[in-house]
């Protein structure tokens, strides 16, 4: 069993994952990161790979992904950093970024540093599931990793239960028509579509993401799935707290209300 | 031969496809399953046609050049896109999609611009179909094509000026998916050119086809055959190119040659040279040829042109490029503008900056050129809009 599978199937409800952009606000940030987060109890970690043109980025992720790459980071340096991170923390990490970056890297090659690492899984928001399952697919299982697919309120039933077959580890159900970014609550049409979702009785868990960024919001989103993806609340954080460790602090306290 | 029609997935050969966020999914799908059956409805095609013909003064001219001709040793004719409607080839577009758009029950408008014809075209549009638009232009472009923005705003537009990256072409396109992202059950994105996801290649390929149906007659009116030795026009996305070339990119008795931006020289890196610099990668939902890093970041492009200031070339292209059916080359800024002053000592035709790049190739292909070959130019604008850059390099 996988990580991300064990962590849904031992704990179950009010998972919380939080997402950061490699290389922000430092070049060399994501190991404190991913330690912060770990030590204060983040259930899992997504780590950003940032892109020049992040489309499905709202302003805070298209800022940090931007200072990320002015600060130099690439993969390849990312990997480097991140290369020992299994003797820090055992919690389940999920690398998030663009395909034209994995592309370049090599799709292959992406999957096989990343089991080498140790990564759990991968989130691509621009690979619709068709060219996954066309292209794709075969490679992520060869290596045995979790590929994570969304699911928005635009998606028919039918592509839903088609999405679920394609993923594993758990589908990341996008909150509403839009970008990443905080809101400030959920609307009842957004419960009412977290509550469609839950009676569809996925295959996979479901965790809620894109405007994640209170207690209020982390409750609706968690309530109605396993659980919540906070983004760019975090990056918020961090430019408003000294230190790494605060801004991790100060996260938590505003999610758990 | 090969006829470079899109598959049913949306690639040519190999370039294409629609790789798009999920939740563009259901609105991009909509428009697979019914852009064609609309263009091929009677209704459609009787309202585009008359809105060509009435609205936009079709057919434009195909225009004997002679006194370009006899410095270039060749018969050349200039398709003369710069009388439309609006001053360009964009116009022709516009109003397909948003015929498309209204049969389509949407309300909303958005589109990207780099010069901002695209923009002018669709606010036009909009202004006559009385629905709200939207405009993306990067506060770069912005400045440099201040007419155009005046224009828009005159037309009802709202123009927003992006301010990410360079703040060009590449940046208004990720902001006009973004809010398309925002609001995809209402809003029509009118793609100003043949990139992103399928359809949009392809289907703006077809609204910009009139083009080489026009030439097909024309010509043979002219010259006494339906085609011409060699097709030339500039390439930014590729839709003025795409429309030139249609119903010739199986004859292999035309020669296609394309002009891209050169910027600075490809060698100097201050360039827009996607085709002879790019690698192929995924961009704007679609697989083609982009300028950037091993790592897979896009690199930023620069031309004086801004709309051919685009690290990508729509997927059709790149595979006609790849295969050598066309021949691309980069034309330097210098060139452009020598180009287009030319012009306008030779014919009296002031041309928008991305069609100079065109009329540049002129010289490059001086020698290959035979007495009685016929070179039908796309002429993709007119320079009203780069007047403040023409003054700026006017040599007295
Ligand atoms: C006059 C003119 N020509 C050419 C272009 C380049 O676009 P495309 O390659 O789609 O024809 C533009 C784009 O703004 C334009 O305004």
């Amino acid at each position: 069993m996988t990580r991300i599978s064990r962590l849904f199937k031992e704990k179950g409800k009010d998972i919380l994952s939080v997402y950061f952009s490699s290389g922000y606000p430092t070049v060399d940030s994501a190991p404190r990161i991913i330690k912060a987060l770990s030590d204060a109890g983040v259930d899992m970690i997504e780590i950003g790979i940032p892109f020049s043109d992040p489309l499905a980025d709202g302003p805070v992720i298209q800022r940090s992904n931007s200072i990320a790459l002015k600060n130099g980071i690439s993969q390849k340096l990312l990997f480097e950093q991140i290369k020992d991170i299994r003797k820090v923390t055992d919690i389940p990490l999920v690398l998030m970024g663009y395909i034209n970056c994995a592309m370049q890297f090599g799709f292959e090659n992406l999957c096989k540093k990343a089991v080498e690492i140790g990564i759990d899984g991968i989130i691509l928001p621009d690979l619709p599931v068709d060219e996954y399952n066309a292209e794709y697919r075969p490679i992520v299982e060869k290596y045995g990793l979790d590929f994570i697919h969304l699911i928005t309120p635009e998606t028919s039933d039918e592509r839903i239960r088609k999405i679920d077959e394609a993923s594993s580890g758990f589908v990341y159900m996008v909150s509403s028509a839009g970008t990443t970014g905080a809101q400030n609550s959920f609307g009842q049409s957004k419960q009412d579509y977290f509550k469609r979702i839950k009676a569809m009785n996925l295959k996979n868990p479901t965790l809620v993401g894109f405007g994640v960024s209170n207690h209020e919001t982390f409750r609706a989103a968690a309530d109605n799935s396993c659980g919540a993806i906070v983004g760019s609340q975090f990056i918020k954080e961090l430019d408003a707290n000294p230190t790494i460790e605060d801004a991790v602090n100060s996260l938590i306290k505003k999610i758990k209300g | 031969m090969k006829n470079y029609e899109v598959s049913k997935d949306g690639y040519y050969g190999e370039f294409g496809g629609s790789y798009i966020p999920e939740i563009l999914h259901k609105v991009v799908y909509d428009l697979q399953e019914q852009y064609e059956a609309i263009m091929n409805s009677k209704d459609f095609k009787e309202e585009f046609h008359a809105l060509l013909k009435d609205y936009v003064g079709r057919p434009s001219p195909l225009y004997y050049a002679s006194r370009l001709s006899e410095k270039y040793g060749c018969k050349i004719y200039l398709k003369r896109e710069d009388l439309n409607h609006t001053g360009a080839h964009k116009i022709n577009n516009s109003l397909g999609q948003i015929l498309l758009a209204k049969r389509m029950g949407k309300t909303r408008i958005i589109c990207e611009t780099g010069a901002g014809q695209h923009g002018v075209a669709t606010a036009t549009a909009c202004a006559l179909m009385n629905l709200p638009c939207v405009v993306y232009m990067g506060a770069t472009d912005v400045e440099r094509q201040k007419p155009n923005v005046e224009r828009m705003k005159m037309l009802g537009a709202t123009v927003v000026p992006v301010q990410s990256g360079n703040k060009t072409l590449k940046d208004a396109c990720n902001e006009a998916i973004r809010d398309w992202c925002c609001n995809p059950r209402d809003t029509f994105y009118i793609i100003g050119s043949t990139m992103g996801p399928h359809p949009y290649p392809e289907m703006v390929a077809r609204m910009q086809s009139v083009i080489s149906e026009e030439i097909k007659w024309q010509i043979k009116e002219k010259e006494g055959r339906d085609y011409p030795d060699y097709l030339m026009a500039c390439i930014g996305g590729g839709s003025n190119a795409a429309g030139t070339i249609y119903h010739y990119k199986g004859d292999e008795r035309v020669n296609i040659v394309l002009a891209e931006a050169g910027g600075l020289g490809v060698e100097t890196g201050e360039t827009a040279a996607s085709l002879n610099i790019g690698t192929v990668g995924i961009l704007h939902g679609s697989k083609m040829y982009v300028m950037q890093t091993e790592d897979g970041q896009i690199i930023e492009p620069y031309s004086i042109s801004a709309g051919l200031d685009y690290p990508g070339v729509g997927p059709m292209h790149c595979q006609m490029f790849k295969d050598g059916r066309s021949k691309v080359l980069p034309i330097t800024d210098q060139e452009a503008l020598d180009a287009a002053f030319e012009l306008t000592k030779l014919e009296g035709i002031i041309p928008a900056l991305e069609s100079a790049h065109a009329l540049a190739l002129l010289p490059r292909m001086k020698d290959k050129f035979k007495k009685d070959d016929v070179v039908v130019l796309t002429v993709s604008g007119r320079g009203d809009k780069d007047m403040q850059t023409y003054l700026k390099h006017i040599k007295n």
